[in-house]
């Protein structure tokens, strides 16, 4: 398979600590991020599933990425789901996604309203590819991702994860921060 | 949206069914002609809908932020119906005949609710599953993907039949008199696509029940609802249907007329095509808000309707489809994966029961008719499930049973031909992803429609309060005594009722009001309806509460019903003793609304920060600052409206349908005394000056059901003095309650109340 052709890449941030915040915090946030703009993507609502466990707790959805605070497996964390094809290569789309992930990270650190309730571990990463037809979870795409995710997390250690039911996942720790 | 959308055609092969593959390349083709401006907005929306691609809430454009209603700015401005943006995300209703599902299928919704939606599927109140947040572009492919394991989205929404429903314990129900599983399936794909099916006003709803006393197929709330009977002729046993018709909730409730107390099995089809062929030729066109079956049968009356019926079906050119399936049918089982057996942990040892077990077992497990086999049932909060949960009861539906699962309109799973003796294990394998929640059909396993969250008609936020109630009763759940325990709660956004507040202990609608100078959700509550008998009593209005004292009010009807109840009485038996005006006591209690200084929580609805407005569905008008003490007129025509409530109680019929009457009339006059400051006393010059200055210049107008509750006014006004039924007169109280909620609904946007809830 061709890296590049892949598309809807998805970046989750995990938080380091998850004690202190109700997920329901999260509910005003996004619609005042609607509000005033605050994302380069279209936002439109907000869907509140932080009474399902293990789910994908509070969304910001947006026209071309949805962000939201996720609780996968109960691990919370910011998650960027890309929607929208992007022009360019699998390491530019890789890339956009961190950033826009990282910068929706800041912007709930920094947020008054949380009063520093949230943190996050920017060295604990999950990537996802939400398209099984582009990225099957299977040796194939693993294969064929692995060197662009090395090259991108260089120092990293990535595994992949999941079964093959799942979307291609991997995970990606370290001890030092990356750079995009 | 999605890259690969073009990519699945190819990648499916021949798994998706010919016929289906060939639809799917129809609606393909649609869609592009469509992008092209080849098909007009109205047609490509029933086309879409047909297909079960709804619009969602700000598909228009237009949301409210709670200060201001602000444009949306899609990418596109092209559109994919009336006032719907083609980016605009939408939901897509997936059908589930009976609620039928196997484990490849819950593999593929949660692969599909991943990567095209939100990563929640929803099960609705008619075993339907929803998906929100979906664009147009990608339907195709997942459609596909869907008709892969065997399931279509056709005539999921639009004027069509609408998903068969049944009881999700048929053909393993203790009590039933058949399985009526073949027959629901039978009558689902010989309906399915129809021509004598294609040309309805309206949608048309089919449910069957194994019996009568239960409440699992709603049969009475339904277009067609049929009752398993059977009947000894010729010292054999007959089967067939006890047939009810022109049943239907939303705004203007009507029971189900019986059509006939036995139509022989082999006559369900035919009789099923007949009265879809009257339906399309007889029912209304024009007017969507009098064009469901309902109307027909009240307009012909039940006698006419069904000479009509049996002309038509007399007529019927003979179709093998008919009875083909019925060979078949003393065969049809579902089989067990595993040998019956015994539940065997825990006796006389409590300590050795999982932790958890006894009140699960207590609540959501049902011991099958077949020894030694149970159904369980999968709580689902708000009906709501993530892929990882799918897949979870896709695994469990292979480890224990041959893929034996339904969804039910309680908008729960259940599975179906558990050996006993494994109960406990997989009660462990729910528990691990949190769906062991031992509360099924009891008052915290409350039922909503979506609400404000994604339907552009939700007035208030009917999930937020199931939220809210459900979090709440749940943390008291076990010291709920049993009476309190066994209630049911159902709640809608609107007048709708897609919640099914009608047939709830305690139902509730969304509505707004006037409250010193802001609009203030609220909701309708409704008491003493049945969820029994097929749905057997629908529940009246008792009055509005505000949206945060919704909890309160709970408390305090579920309080006194514990505290007064006498031995043995239920609590439609407790509400009927009590009477309607002890009712609107109780709730009169929570009405008031602090000032917005004292308590802004009152101006936002639950699970929703934003200051409430109707600005996300309305289209207003602002008639500028006129003072007038409208709403302390509309409410003395909400309390006129209760009077009539109980005078009908009080068996006073013709003087409960004048109260109703009279009360819609000074809805009516209050309007113009608010738009001219003067009205007339006269009713015929009410009449005539409501007509000219409200309904022909649409002002009164709601946006979904237009110009239906003045027609309701008109025809009331005709009929006035006439002698009316104990049912005429309680639809006239349904009608005028709805009115005046329309007057509420008009006087808000005529007012140029808040800055804070403009409208666009």
């Amino acid at each position: 398979m061709n890296p590049d052709a892949v598309q809807h890449i998805n970046l989750k941030i995990f938080v380091a600590d998850t004690g202190a915040i109700d997920l329901a915090e999260l509910v005003p946030v996004f619609h005042r991020w609607i509000k005033d703009s605050v994302c380069p993507e279209m936002l439109i609502d907000v869907a509140d599933y932080a009474h399902v466990s293990a789910g994908p707790g509070v969304l910001l959805i947006g026209h071309e990425a949805n962000y939201s605070l996720d609780n996968r497996e109960n691990r919370l964390g910011l998650l960027y789901n890309r929607k929208a094809a992007l022009d360019g290569t699998f390491q530019s789309r890789l890339a956009q996604a961190h950033r826009a992930a990282l910068e929706a990270c800041d912007r709930l650190e920094q947020d008054a309203a949380l009063y520093g309730k949230l943190k996050f571990d920017r060295n604990a990463i999950e990537v996802f590819v939400n398209d099984r037809l582009l990225a099957p979870n299977n040796d194939e795409t693993w294969q064929a991702l692995k060197p662009e995710l090395e090259k991108y997390f260089a120092g990293f250690t990535i595994e992949r994860r999941g079964e093959p039911r799942d979307l291609f996942r991997v995970s990606i720790s370290a001890g030092t921060r990356s750079t995009v | 949206m999605k890259a690969s959308n073009l990519q699945w055609k190819e990648q499916l092969g021949d798994r998706v069914p010919d016929h289906l593959a060939a639809e799917l390349d129809v609606f393909e083709h649609e869609i592009a002609l469509k992008k092209q401006g080849k098909i007009e907005d109205r047609v490509f929306a029933e086309t879409r809908l047909r297909r079960g691609a709804y619009g969602q809430r700000y598909d228009n454009g237009q949301r409210s932020d709670g200060q201001t209603t602000r444009t949306l700015q899609y990418p596109s401005s092209d559109t994919k119906g009336p006032n719907t943006l083609w980016d605009a995300p939408g939901m897509q209703r997936i059908k589930i005949p009976f609620g039928g599902l196997n484990a490849a299928q819950l593999e593929m919704l949660a692969d599909l609710c991943e990567e095209y939606s939100d990563g929640i599927a929803h099960v609705t109140t008619r075993q339907d599953i929803q998906l929100h947040f979906i664009h147009i572009e990608d339907t195709p492919a997942l459609m596909r993907r869907l008709a892969s394991v065997g399931i279509t989205t056709r005539e999921a929404c639009g004027n069509s039949v609408r998903n068969v429903t049944a009881c999700p314990i048929a053909g393993v129900c203790r009590e039933q008199t058949f399985d009526v599983t073949p027959y629901a399936k039978a009558i689902t794909y010989f309906m399915l696509g129809h021509p004598d099916a294609q040309s309805f006003g309206r949608k048309f709803k089919i449910a069957f029940s194994g019996c009568k006393e239960n409440a699992c197929a709603l049969v009475r709330l339904h277009d067609f609802g049929a009752i398993a009977v059977t009947r000894e002729q010729d010292g054999k046993t007959r089967r067939g249907f006890e047939l009810w018709v022109g049943g239907g909730l939303g705004p203007v409730p009507q029971q189900a007329r019986l059509y006939d107390e036995f139509v022989a099995e082999e006559e369900i089809l035919p009789v099923a095509q007949a009265i879809a062929r009257v339906f399309a030729r007889l029912g209304e066109k024009k007017n969507r808000n009098t064009a469901r079956l309902k109307f027909l049968v009240s307009k012909l009356g039940i006698e006419e309707f069904k000479k009509l019926v049996k002309a038509e079906r007399e007529i019927l050119p003979y179709d093998s489809r008919w009875t083909d399936y019925l060979k078949d049918v003393p065969h049809y089982a579902e089989e067990p994966l595993k040998p019956p057996s015994l539940l065997q942990i825990g006796v006389g040892t409590k300590e050795a029961r999982p932790e958890g077990f006894e009140q699960w077992y207590s609540n959501n497990v049902y011991r099958q008719r077949q020894q030694g086999y149970a159904t369980v049932t999968i709580a689902l909060p708000l009906g709501d499930i993530t892929a990882s949960q799918l897949r979870l009861v896709a695994d469990v539906a292979r480890k224990y049973l041959k893929e034996t699962i339904r969804s039910t309109v309680e908008q729960n799973l259940v599975l179906r031909w558990v050996s006993e003796s494994d109960l406990p294990a997989l009660y462990a394998d729910l528990k691990r992803v949190d769906l062991a929640t031992p509360v099924a059909g009891t008052i915290v396993d409350v039922s909503s429609c979506p609400g404000t969250d994604t339907c552009k008609l939700g007035i208030a936020s009917s999930r937020g309060l199931a939220g809210e109630l459900r979090m709440r009763l749940a943390s008291k759940n076990a010291e709920l005594d049993e009476a309190i325990g066994g209630l049911r709660i159902k709640i809608s956004g609107c007048f709708n009722s897609c919640g099914q507040h009608h047939v709830a202990d305690l139902g509730f609608y969304g509505v707004s009001r006037n409250k010193n100078g802001y609009t203030v959700p609220h909701f309708q509550v409704l008491l003493g309806g049945e969820w029994g008998n097929n749905a057997g009593t629908y529940g009246l209005a008792i009055g509005a509460v505000p949206s945060k004292r919704i909890p309160e009010t709970v408390d305090r009807i579920t309080g006194r019903y514990r505290s007064e109840r006498l031995p043995g009485e239920n609590f439609q038996a407790f509400i009927k003793r009590i009477g309607k005006a002890e009712c609107k006591k109780m709730i009169d209690e929570f009405a008031a609304v602090p000032t917005h200084d004292q308590d802004a929580s009152f101006y936002s609805d639950w699970g929703d920060p934003r200051e409430f407005s109707l600005g996300d569905i309305g289209v207003g008008e602002c008639a500028g600052e006129v003072v007038f003490p409208v709403d302390f007129e509309l409410v003395a025509c909400e309390r006129e409206a209760f009077e009539a409530q109980l005078q009908l109680e009080g068996g006073h019929i013709d003087k409960a349908a004048r109260m109703a009457y009279e009360s819609m009339l000074h809805g009516a006059q209050t309007l113009l005394k608010f738009k001219f400051l003067l009205a007339p006393e006269d009713p015929d010059k009410i009449v005539d000056e409501f007509r000219t200055h409200f309904y022909d210049t649409e002002l009164f107008f709601d946006p979904f059901v237009r110009g239906k509750f003045a027609q309701d006014f008109f025809r009331a006004h005709e009929e006035a003095g006439l002698t009316r039924t104990a049912e005429t007169a309680h639809q006239l109280i349904e009608e005028a309650q709805l009115f005046i909620e329309a007057c509420h609904s008009c006087y808000q946007r005529m007012s140029s109340v808040p800055a804070k809830a403009a409208v666009g």
